[in-house]
């Protein structure tokens, strides 16, 4: 780790504040991705700018058919939410398949969803569940948030403030773990409101993405057996040590399936 | 005294150690500070084949808080060595190996990704890394080889070694192989790569030094598994210091598995600067160093095939094998697929001819030495799985067909083909008794219902042998060995009847101050806590050889049982001369000297103060106090030996593989602490496991390391694991006083073979290799379908 400025503000304007300010800031939030790559030296800021004393991205609210994540809240916490639960138990359950203990403990919705790693979770649930993203500026739709490689729709200094999600008639997320760091290999998310089915695909590509095929099969008609006959195009999709593109295209397809099993009845 | 004060042999004492540990009072090298200290980084390689044209430092030494900025160059001015290999090996034309020079830091070329070029010494961490940052190193990039396979094609790395050959080994015999081969009815035939492995123990390598000028001493604290093997190596090799004026201490080290057995650059680098610049220098690797430094495991690429009758009777084995040795030879390198490896290929059956061949071969990769097991996994990896599959071929049951080979227990002591002799076994009992604790019987049930639910399963023996305490030292010094075999022990009664117990074995994790302190207390008389164990500290005690090779118990163990009976000697004739009688009338039983057919004792206490205080003491016959030791070389190896079998359930639609039962019936011999041995097993188990379905060391095809960190290298974790299912049958060692054989590393022996045997029995397949990845398992099981 290099060393560098540290602040800690107490609201919003007095964060943008220090960010225009700072030669080269970043916002810190859980710090599970930041302070590794930080500690490797491959991110080197002058100005480290810590959000966790602004205490209005700490709220958890469910209300008027939205559950309301405040940026700063940390996985363990929605794992650990009754209200969350009881309106979007994917939801919940996704965050307590995220990393480990210590990852969730101090790991944010808001870092996870600015970071935007092609194998968080997040980006999943945020697509299947056709959530928005709030900032100190205005209202991103999920489906125009996330837009490549580690690439988000927000802008320069812009933060992040809450993340809400419409419930759901029913939801359900499966996950394959990479077995060495257990983010998604391929996680697919599937929710359905109003008649209408999201999937969202995370892991499997360079970003999160929404399924066009399977949206279709599922829309016609909401069962495993409608997914039998689908295969993935594997041109786009990752291929590493750990899992190959093709084999990548077929576990979308397996996940999907599990996750529509899966759905709440 | 109760009885419950008294540790007796066979009995589950809670670790003497673990208190300190989990209460974090344990002194580990990193948490040693001395007045004055400074911090070294090391400029590493980026390239794992390259020239050095130059090394700029000037940048460096002008940075902020920088204490000195050394290179090769600096090391080759003060005539440093090399890093020595400390086993000569013997090519088949009677050549003896290439051994290029390994020098601490690179002075002209580098050889691996991460090889030291350079060591930044400054007064913080953070300044000695941000200096390192600004070396400049001029470098010319070589074509780089990573695959052993592929070695003996490449670039050469070293002038001294054509083909990148650092010797072609041969054990057995040719011709009889060959004819055994002619009469077969059947031959089964087996490619395989044993994959490569990071040892990842929990604490990194680290080493502080401290060098005294008034008395010209060097202290290197570092995590070593043998001390005093460091200080010889560091004085006659490197000669950084002569032998009497360097200390190494190996304080509390956290897990080794054979990856701080060898003397390395970064610690021998960090006691040369500290005495260069006059004041303490500490190193610490951080975990990417240790991916990218620490000697690696395994990697091996064999030919294999075995010749039966048509009863399944084994006729002969023939195997060849390209070892990947890194870059340089390691320490121990050359040892390990040769002595640990060749000799072991006999397994628990009487194959009466076996040949094998052994090319080792230098690749640009870190080096790579003994990792738990050192030689013997891969020798039961390729044993058991040929044994499985032409069991398969032949449609005979794997255990039967290992039945029909097994040696039997009379024809103990039986000599192998390749030169090791067995003392005693009992392989059928253990197998038996796997074969009924794992149901082997009602797998057929078991499997008809993982079918109906849409799964695989499979069951897979493994029959594994290893080596223990590799000796005796006149036969290995004969084979090449370049150090004896032996260890030392010391018991010294103190005045007031408790015991310091001194021992060159080393613990990094294996609980010695328990199990040592159960022997010794258990064979005096006395409670446990009565007896510290005391070790790794060249200061302390004499010399000894320190931990690797499951020899702790078998050779150190035996040293103190020996030392523990000079010392009763002793008590003996001071009893007896106390008790006015003769020494053969003494009998010393729980902690009592008693003079036969009387009720005159005296307790072990009065005794030890007896001879501390000698008031009423033979002093024409017997020097006064209580002090013993011994130096033990053991007349054979010890030969452990146990059935695994795993069983596993295989979801086709992923590949995933879940272990579903896994059984381990373990031969350690006599076991003096079951508790430990079974932590010993289930550690070994974790790490056979990992290989055979998470681990592997991955480098490119350009030689940078894609697996330098957990993100990417998959250590297996309690959840990847199922609850182990073990037990033990004894047949005692003949040849050491105590029965003992060693379990450190028959997990990671025995298990790995189970694993891959149940998967390609699930799947219907000949062979996978490891690891057994849930693609790779996926696409057999595609494969296997579309045919
Ligand atoms: C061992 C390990 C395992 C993990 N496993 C998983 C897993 O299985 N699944 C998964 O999804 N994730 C996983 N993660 C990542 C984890 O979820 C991180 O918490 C998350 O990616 C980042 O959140 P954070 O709060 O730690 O953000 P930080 O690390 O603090 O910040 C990350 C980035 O987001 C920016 N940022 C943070 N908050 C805001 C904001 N409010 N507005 C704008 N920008 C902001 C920061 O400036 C920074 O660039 C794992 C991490 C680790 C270390």
């Amino acid at each position: 780790m290099y060393s560098f400025n540290y602040s800690k503000p107490d609201t919003i304007e007095a964060a943008r504040e220090m960010m225009r300010s700072a030669e080269d800031g970043i916002y810190l939030a859980g710090g599970q991705t930041l302070i590794p790559a930080m500690k490797q030296r491959l991110s080197a800021p002058t100005d480290v700018i810590d959000l966790s004393s602004i205490g209005e991205l700490t709220d958890i609210d469910v209300s008027d058919g939205r559950v309301r994540l405040g940026a700063l809240v940390k996985h363990a916490d929605v794992a650990g939410s009754d209200a969350v639960r009881s309106a979007i138990p994917a939801l919940a359950d996704l965050a307590a398949g995220i990393g480990d203990a210590q990852v969730r403990n101090r790991g944010t919705i808001g870092g996870s969803v600015a970071n935007n790693d092609p194998a968080a979770d997040y980006p999943a649930a945020l697509l299947g569940l056709g959530a928005s993203v709030h900032t100190d500026q205005r209202q991103i739709p999920a489906d125009d948030f996330f837009v490549g490689l580690f690439e988000t729709a927000l802008e320069e200094g812009e933060i992040i403030t809450q993340v809400a999600f419409p419930v759901p008639d029913r939801a359900a997320y499966a996950k394959f773990p990479n077995p060495a760091s257990r983010y998604a290999t391929v996680g697919v998310f599937i929710g359905v409101r109003d008649g209408v089915t999201r999937v969202a695909v995370t892991g499997a590509a360079p970003c999160a993405f929404r399924s066009a095929e399977i949206e279709a099969a599922l829309n016609a008609e909401i069962s495993a057996r409608s997914l039998d006959g689908i295969t993935i195009g594997a041109d786009d999709l990752n291929n590493d040590i750990h899992a190959s593109a093709e084999y990548r295209a077929h576990l979308v397809t397996v996940m999907a399936k599990r996750a529509v099993t899966a759905l709440p009845k | 005294m109760s009885e419950t004060e008294i540790s007796t042999i066979g009995r589950s004492v809670l670790r003497k150690e673990d208190h300190r540990f989990i209460t974090g009072n344990g002194r580990f090298t990193d948490d040693i500070n001395l007045p004055g200290q400074t911090y070294a980084v090391f400029v590493r390689s980026p390239l794992p084949h390259a020239e050095v044209r130059a090394v700029d430092t000037s940048e460096a030494e002008a940075a902020a808080g920088v204490v000195a900025v050394l290179t090769g160059a600096d090391l080759a001015q003060d005539e440093l060595g090399g890093l020595p290999c400390g086993w000569m090996i013997t090519s088949k034309d009677g050549s003896e190996m290439k051994q290029p020079l390994h020098p601490v830091m690179a002075v002209d070329k580098v050889n691996y990704l991460g090889e030291p070029v350079a060591i930044v010494i400054a007064e913080t961490l953070l300044e000695a890394r941000n200096a390192a940052e600004t070396v400049q190193v001029d470098y010319r990039e070589l074509d780089a080889v990573v695959g052993a396979d592929k070695a003996q094609s490449a670039l050469q790395i070293h002038a001294e070694a054509p083909a990148n050959t650092c010797y072609e080994w041969e054990l057995g015999e040719r011709e009889a192989t060959e004819a055994a081969f002619e009469q077969a009815s059947h031959i089964t035939s087996l490619d395989l790569h044993n994959n490569r492995l990071i040892p990842n123990a929990i604490e990194p390598r680290a080493a502080i030094a401290d060098y005294q000028p008034g008395t010209e001493e060097l202290t290197l604290y570092t995590t070593s598994q043998n001390p005093h093997l460091a200080r010889l190596i560091l004085a006659a090799f490197v000669q950084i210091a002569p032998e009497h004026k360097l200390r190494v201490v190996s304080p509390d080290v956290g897990g080794g598995f054979g990856s701080k057995i060898m003397v390395y650059s970064e610690e021998t680098a960090t006691a040369w600067a500290c005495m260069r610049i006059g004041r303490p220098v500490k190193w610490c690797a951080d975990r990417s160093e240790a991916f990218l430094a620490d000697a690696h495991g395994r990697d091996h690429f064999s030919h294999v095939e075995l010749a039966l009758d048509d009863e399944g009777t084994f006729l002969g084995l023939r195997v060849k094998t390209i070892a990947n040795m890194g870059a340089y030879l390691s320490s121990f390198a050359s040892s390990v697929p040769t002595y640990l490896y060749g000799t072991l290929l006999a397994g628990q059956y009487k194959t009466p001819a076996i040949y094998v061949e052994v090319d080792a071969v230098f690749t640009n990769t870190a080096p790579v030495d003994a990792y738990r097991g050192a030689g013997r996994p891969e020798a039961s990896f390729l044993i058991e799985r040929i044994t499985t599959m032409a069991a398969r071929e032949m449609d005979i049951d794997p255990a039967e067909l290992r039945r029909r080979n097994f040696i039997q227990p009379e024809d103990f002591p039986y000599q192998t083909p390749v030169a090791l002799e067995y003392d005693t076994g009992n392989y059928g009992v253990s197998l038996d008794k796997a074969l009924e604790m794992s149901g082997y019987a009602e797998f057929s049930a078991r499997q008809q219902q993982s079918v109906s639910s849409g799964k695989l399963r499979g069951i897979g023996i493994s029959c594994y042998i290893e080596a223990c305490g590799i000796a005796p030292s006149q036969v290995a010094g004969s084979l090449g060995a370049g150090v004896g075999l032996w260890e030392s022990g010391e018991i010294r009664v103190n005045p007031t009847g408790n015991v310091t117990v001194l021992t060159g074995s080393h613990s990094h994790g294996q609980g010695h101050e328990t199990t040592f302190a159960q022997l010794v207390a258990a064979r005096f008389g006395i409670p446990i806590d009565d007896v510290q164990v005391v070790h790794g500290d060249t200061a302390r005690l004499d010399f000894g050889m320190g931990t690797y090779g499951s020899r702790s118990i078998a050779v150190g163990g035996s040293a103190l049982s020996v030392a523990a009976d000079k010392i009763i000697t002793k008590g003996c004739k001071i009893a007896a001369h106390l008790m006015e009688t003769e020494a053969e009338n003494i009998d010393f039983d729980q902690g009592e000297f008693k003079v036969s057919s009387s009720n005159l004792s005296k307790t072990f206490q009065e005794v030890a103060f007896a001879a501390y205080v000698p008031h009423d003491y033979p002093l024409d016959e017997l020097e006064p106090g209580l002090t013993e030791k011994a130096f033990y070389d053991p007349a054979n190896f010890t030969y452990p030996a146990g059935c695994h079998i795993c069983e596993v359930e295989i979801d086709p639609d992923t590949g995933c593989v879940e272990i579903v039962n896994f059984t381990a019936v373990d031969d350690f011999g006599r076991i003096i602490n079951p508790m430990i041995v079974e932590g010993q097993v289930h550690g070994g188990l974790a790490q056979g496991i990992g290989q055979a379905l998470l681990e592997n060391c991955v480098y490119d095809d350009t030689g940078q390391l894609l697996t330098g960190s957990y993100m990417d290298y998959c250590m297996p974790r309690a959840d990847d694991l199922p609850s182990f299912n073990v037990d033990l049958t004894e047949t005692p060692c003949t040849h050491n006083p105590l029965g003992v054989k060693g379990c450190g590393e028959a997990g990671a022996i025995g298990s790995p073979p189970a694993v891959i045997n149940a998967i390609t029995h699930a799947i219907g397949i000949p062979h996978m290799d490891m690891p057994a990845t849930a693609e790779k398992v996926w696409r057999a099981i595609q494969e296997k379908r579309g045919a």
